[in-house]
């Protein structure tokens, strides 16, 4: 376990190098100077420079590297070239909307899906798996800004059960904020749930054939108890790597969606800076989102290994 | 499962018509204006209705459909043509360096979602439909890696691989003489499920503004424009929404024919 966990960190380690490189580098060759898009076209030489030498532009692109990693690895992302805070303060301000978006949408999508995955496994042929079928296939085409419209004009337009888009705030109360939160983690879910059930049910169906099902029924378990003692446990190794693999879904997905609901999240906060050319901005968010997803695979890797013992000797 | 297949088919085929039809043929002029007919209700005279500037939905639906379908194609042909032969030399090099090398390659580009890498194309090089393709386009690499890596793997464990190598084969003229052809079904398969990933994708883009621009008709754009409409006319919603919904279940329902029908194991278990 411990050579397996190591193996996989040094290349949790690699990867987050790379990566960093790469966004550094195509950031690096956007066109454009920020310091002149600060100050306008009729800005005078020598403004222009103090302004890059506040904004340590004028130092090596090596150097500027590793100022920028090593600011990351202490919490300081830089200051915004528009607004003039600190990056990092602006993204744990849109991290209290995004965060929870998208655990809210993967806790609704794991609760839909493995109640749905199962019924349908253990229903195999039947019309029950029919019809879960029929809808996860329609789950799965449906666009979830789409489907997140098409929630605002039945329940916040016509119903007015919730409000059309915009974030009450934390400060208003835990409920308040669950409240604006649930169309856009509906909206989310949704086609997520659909995948994640398919894949449920197809990671059951192999298993339910495996000699290990039939030894449980012949031992005397009903077929309820096999079902659930022996086979969901096993089903959920493919299961929890769908579910890693669509945390970036997810996150992509919440993208769009605060787009849909005008939420104050960190995909806003993304577009306001491409918009304004808040270069370091986009870069960090970016970079965190990145990170995010690698952190996610790695953290699967090791549930794996706590999951399935077999795979802590394989490398 | 002979039924999803026609009906896929089916559905995607009448999309790839209307696409190709609108190059001839649509109802109206998509881009011309006439403001006294807007917002108008699905009806006789305009199938699918009109938009807040009055152009007929239907034959921006029509030509919609030509950019969704040719951003996606591009970039399957994208993910097609680098990742295959990536796959298949990580493949025939097993446990070397450089199939290490793509590998951890592959998954570093898999922990960019394609609307990542189309933020920071459009941070750099401003909004565009040719945006949306690359960043679609290399997110599929890695998925037609792993699947092309995946598939050749076990295909090199066979005996008339072994037999090719007797022949004196070098492990690039056995990739692409036994290996390609083998696996071209699987990747046939795979494609068209990127294929519709691609279309979900390219609306969603496209929606946030990091697709296709004005006036260049696209799906995406559409719903775009109706969200502060949708309150006083659904229809500028539904029907680009519906549009999407049919192509990529079509696609899916085609794909998941396709895999059934040319997986030899399921048609045996099937006989």
């Amino acid at each position: 376990m411990l050579r397996y966990s190591l193996k996989r960190l040094l290349s949790l380690i690699v990867s987050l190098a790379v990566a960093s490189v790469v966004i550094f580098a195509v950031i690096e060759v956007a066109p454009g100077d920020p310091a002149s898009f600060m100050l306008g076209v009729n800005a005078q030489e020598d403004t222009l420079a103090a302004l890059r030498a506040e904004l340590g532009l004028d130092v090596p692109k090596v150097q500027r590297y590793f100022d920028w990693i090593g600011g990351l690895l202490v919490g300081d992302f830089g200051t915004s070239y528009t607004y003039r805070t600190p990056v990092a303060q602006m993204i744990a301000d849109r991290m209290w909307v995004s965060l929870p978006l998208a655990l809210y949408a993967l806790a609704l999508s794991t609760l839909i899906a493995f109640p749905a995955g199962i019924y349908a496994a253990a229903r195999r042929g039947k019309p029950g798996d029919v019809a879960v079928m029929g809808a996860t296939q329609l789950g799965v085409a449906v666009p979830n800004f789409w489907f997140a419209m098409m929630l605002v004009l039945i329940f916040a337009i016509n119903l007015r059960w919730f409000g059309a888009g915009g974030f009450a705030g934390w400060d208003k109360g835990v409920w308040a904020g669950i409240h604006s939160l649930t169309l856009p983690a509906i909206a989310l879910a949704l086609p997520q749930a659909a995948i994640l059930a398919r894949v449920m049910r197809s990671a059951l169906l192999d298993i339910l054939g495996e000699d290990f099902m039939r030894t449980a029924r012949a031992k005397g378990l009903t077929r309820r108890q096999a079902l659930w003692r022996h086979g969901v446990r096993n089903a959920l190794i493919p299961v929890l790597t769908i579910l890693g693999l669509q945390f970036s879904f997810l996150l992509a997905g919440s993208i769009i969606i605060e787009q849909v609901f005008f939420l104050p999240g960190l995909g806003r906060l993304v577009f306001q800076a491409i918009s304004s050319r808040d270069l370091i901005v986009v870069e960090s968010v970016v970079m965190l989102l990145v990170f995010a997803v690698i952190m996610v695979n790695f953290l699967v890797d090791l549930a794996y290994a706590l999951v399935d013992p077999r795979l802590r000797d394989r490398t | 499962m002979r039924r999803n297949l026609i009906l896929g088919t089916a559905l995607s085929s009448l999309v790839l018509l209307a696409a190709l039809l609108s190059f001839v043929w649509t109802p109206y002029d998509h881009a011309a204006l006439s403001i006294p007919d807007k917002l108008q209700t699905p009806g006789p005279e305009h199938w699918f209705g009109t938009d807040h500037f009055g152009r007929d939905m239907f034959s921006m639906i029509m030509v919609g459909a030509r950019t969704s379908i040719a951003v996606a194609l591009i970039a399957v042909g994208i993910g097609m043509g680098l990742g295959v032969p990536l796959g298949l030399t990580a493949a025939a090099r097993k446990g070397s360096w450089l199939d290490e090398v793509i590998m951890r390659g592959n998954d570093l580009v898999f922990a960019f979602p394609s609307i990542i890498i189309a933020i920071l194309i459009t941070a750099v090089f401003g909004a565009g439909a040719v945006n949306a393709i690359i960043a679609i386009g290399i997110f599929n690499i890695p998925v037609f890696a792993r699947v092309a890596r995946g598939a050749a793997l076990s295909l090199w464990e066979r005996e008339f691989i072994l037999a090719a190598r007797v022949a004196g084969k070098g492990p690039a003229r056995i990739s692409a003489e036994h290996i390609l052809p083998n696996i071209a079904n699987l990747l046939i398969v795979q494609g068209t499920i990127q294929f519709s990933l691609g279309i979900l994708a390219e609306a969603g883009l496209s929606y946030v503004g990091l697709g296709a621009q004005p006036p260049t008709p696209s799906w995406g754009r559409m719903l775009a424009d109706a969200q502060t409409m949708v309150s006083f006319a659904p229809h500028l919603a539904l029907i680009p929404g519906l549009a999407i919904i049919v192509t990529v279940l079509g696609l899916n329902l085609m794909g998941d024919g396709l895999r059934d029908w040319l997986d030899p194991r399921i048609r045996v278990a099937r006989a």
